[in-house]
């Protein structure tokens, strides 16, 4: 029995193993390429660099006549900060109303909600291009972050997830006792609810780093308020990829890594609030 | 449904008898209040309540004097004046004279009729508010002041306060785009009918019929993107789930150590952007990319591998690399789930003998597929939406001569992408973007009311 167990294990550790280079090796071949030297193209013959160099990092941020990585860097943060205290807002208090309060348009506003989220978000990507050039704010970084942030409450269902489990009682208590629902919300239910503000904050400070197409659609050509994700992409088409591969692969190293360390650092959040958002609808 | 539409009706005709009653049944500032929003507020004492109320009435009334009804007004045929260059004597060059802009005039449209449902529902309020007022007059009631009503916000009115910036933001932002853009798919705005230069109208469900089966270009590729997304969303969708959750099991054994550690590896592959991770595997798969030179080096194979290139082995390998994507993320999502299923259905089955693969399929997934539905309806839902993936990898390529605007790969998402930024074909793209919601909409509502008679079954209660 327990030769066959270990037999098991060993198995087990092996395919895990196997699995996990599978799973890596596009990652570890990113941050090779990264400090590749020559060429500088995608197409490379082997798998491993000749030679080794950090020019590919250096270049970003020296050579930006072209690729201006600091800039982008800067707007993303910048939109990134905004966008995610906008909806951070937004998703909390629709939640918060559509789990804690009831009044008599909840329910066909959930219902709403639920029928706009079933059309695909391009659709209406034009639209919002044409609204924001009627009020004159076409590429510029404040409309971007309407963008990111306008569309939050459509995304409430985590949040709200999470407020469903908070016991109905606590609130019945402190409303007898004399409290607005205002003081309810502020004073009671915000401090049980740090890991879905945490969650939440983390969501819609991500989504401007890695978004391309909306961002494509608002700025066209600005390429001062471009984003880093759009600029990188724009490294990769087919008249730059054989120049600017290797700084793309260093650009996206860069901000890789923070994204990837608020991810793990957020999973537990993440699973909770997804998994008890879709139980609970 | 039914019981549903009828207390709606029912709801409405209500609505439409108090309307009436009010106004025989009210005293001078009730019915003033029928012309003359805020009346029966100010002329009862309630000053700002009722002057915000005649602010409303008067804003909406310049706005469209000024602004909304010249647009409103051409609602119906999108403006008939086309753009014209004139030669000006004057200046001794032509000149553009300004039509009609029929998009402009369909968006200011659609924002003015909101706006004035928006008036619409205040006016109705600002009635039912002066025959309240009246009524608690006459039963000798105090009329709430300014401050009452500020203090009812944040108290029994509470949802109005918290929900009033998300609607604003979601009507200007989702619901007025997405009205615009459905009403999109009713007219011929295309390339030879662009604004400002050109003016497009109303052309019915002409779009419809011509993508179903009048134009055999277009229906041939709806028809083929259709079934090639179904395929996909089918395989997206479960291939990863059932992997994810063998994966999960794989690590959840008891006595795998690191399991922290396991897991942590796999997710890493969830967190890196998928711009950077996709872009790169598809640059990697590439005709000459670095796997066809590896392989081409070491002599295993003559000429490159179509990775990408061929239709059917390029959509192979969508699906395959989109496990990569996947079955760590179902992993993270099921690994607390797997933690709840009660140990002694596993412990009973052993004692009768049941192997592992038998545990699986009748202990694991039945439970799995109970508890996570509504995450794969919303699963499969977004790989039917699944964007990035394909456009990451393939942008739709290889293209194909025998579709319209679209490779073999696309999507209908991706097509209707397509179809707006490089062929500004809206009214084909809305068309489409029509079609998607109605699939979506059927398979949400099909597996849901299917999964919630699943749930009342309580098999594992």
């Amino acid at each position: 029995m327990k030769k066959k167990e270990n037999r098991n294990a060993i198995a087990t550790y092996i395919v895990l193993g196997i699995m996990s280079l599978v799973w890596l090796f596009p990652i570890v071949w990113l941050v090779l390429q990264s400090f590749r030297e020559t060429p500088a193209g995608a197409f490379t013959k082997h798998l491993l660099p000749d030679t080794y160099t950090a020019e590919n990092y250096t270049k970003l941020f020296t050579d930006t006549t072209l690729f201006n990585y600091p800039r982008w860097f800067r707007n993303t943060l910048i939109v990134a900060i905004a966008s995610c205290i906008v909806s951070t807002v937004i998703v909390l208090l629709t939640a918060y109303a559509f789990s804690r309060l009831r009044f008599k348009a909840r329910k066909p506003m959930m219902n709403v909600i639920l029928v706009l989220g079933m059309f695909p978000g391009f659709m209406s990507m034009i639209a919002i291009y044409h609204i924001l050039k009627a009020f004159g704010l076409v590429q510029s970084l404040f409309s971007l972050v309407l963008v990111y942030s306008g569309g939050a409450a459509m995304g409430y269902y985590v949040a709200k997830g999470f407020f469903d489990t908070i016991p109905r009682s606590i609130d019945e208590a402190a409303l007898i006792d004399g409290a607005t629902k205002n003081q309810v919300f502020w004073k009671i239910s915000l401090p049980l609810s740090k890991p879905v503000i945490i969650y939440t904050v983390l969501q819609s400070f991500i989504a401007p780093w890695v978004d391309f197409i909306f961002v494509s659609v608002i700025m066209k050509d600005n390429y001062n308020n471009y984003t880093i994700a759009l600029g990188l992409y724009q490294m990769l088409t087919r008249e730059n990829i054989t120049k600017y591969f290797t700084q793309f692969c260093a650009g996206a190293v860069l901000i890789a890594i923070p994204i990837t360390l608020l991810f793990i650092f957020m999973q537990k959040y993440y699973v909770g609030g997804v998994t008890a958002g879709g139980a609970k609808g | 449904m039914a019981a549903r539409l009828s207390s709606f009706f029912r709801g409405i005709g209500k609505g439409f008898r108090h309307f009436f009653m009010y106004f025989i049944q009210g005293d001078l500032p009730t019915k003033l209040s029928y012309l003359i929003m805020g009346a029966g507020c100010f002329l009862r004492g309630q000053i700002v309540k009722g002057l915000l109320y005649l602010a409303v009435q008067a804003g909406y009334i310049l706005y469209l004097v000024n602004f909304g009804a010249a647009y409103v007004a051409k609602l119906d045929t999108l403006g008939d004046v086309t753009q014209t260059k004139e030669f000006d004597p004057a200046l001794g060059f032509s000149v553009i004279k300004p039509g009609d802009n029929s998009m402009l005039i369909l968006l200011y449209g659609v924002f003015s009729l909101l706006l004035g449902v928006v008036v619409l529902v205040l006016y109705l309020r600002n009635i039912k508010e002066a025959w309240e007022n009246q009524q608690t007059i006459a039963s000798g009631g105090r009329l709430p002041g300014l401050r009452d009503d500020v203090r009812e916000l944040f108290n029994r009115r509470f949802h109005v306060t918290v929900l009033s910036v998300p609607t604003v933001l979601t009507i200007l932002f989702t619901v007025v785009p997405l009205i615009f853009m459905i009403l999109m798919a009713f007219t011929n705005y295309n390339r030879e009918h662009q604004p400002p230069g050109n003016l497009f109208t109303w052309v019915g469900t002409e779009n419809f019929s011509q993508a179903l089966w009048g134009n055999p270009l277009w229906s041939r590729t709806f028809l083929k993107l259709f079934l090639w997304t179904m395929v996909w969303a089918f395989f997206a969708t479960f291939l990863n789930y059932i992997f994810g959750i063998l994966l999960a099991l794989l690590i959840n054994q008891k006595g795998v150590k690191g399991k922290k550690f396991w897991r942590t590896v796999f997710i890493t592959t969830v967190a890196v952007p998928q711009f950077v991770s996709l872009l790169l595997i598809s640059k990697f798969l590439h005709d000459q990319g670095a796997l066809n030179n590896i392989l081409q080096n070491l002599g295993i194979i003559d000429s490159p591998m179509p990775f990408l290139s061929n239709g059917t082995v390029a959509k192979v390998t969508v699906i395959i690399v989109n496990l990569w994507v996947g079955i760590p993320y179902t992993m993270l999502i099921s690994s607390g789930v797997l933690m709840n299923i009660p140990e002694d259905l596993y412990e009973a089955s052993k004692i009768d003998g049941a192997s592992g693969a038998k545990q699986f399929f009748n202990i694991t997934m039945p439970y799995m597929l109970q508890v996570t539905t509504p995450y794969l309806i919303t699963q499969f839902v977004g790989n039917i939406n699944n964007f990035n993936v394909i456009y990451l990898l393939t942008a739709g390529d290889p293209k194909s001569l025998s579709l319209y605007q679209a490779g073999e790969t696309d999507l209908l998402v991706t097509w209707l992408y397509k179809l707006t930024v490089n062929e500004q074909n809206y009214a084909l793209a809305s068309t489409i973007g029509i079609f998607i919601f109605v699939i979506c909409a059927v398979v949400s509502l099909l597996t849901y009311n299917r999964s919630k008679a699943v749930q009342e079954e309580d098999r594992f209660q």
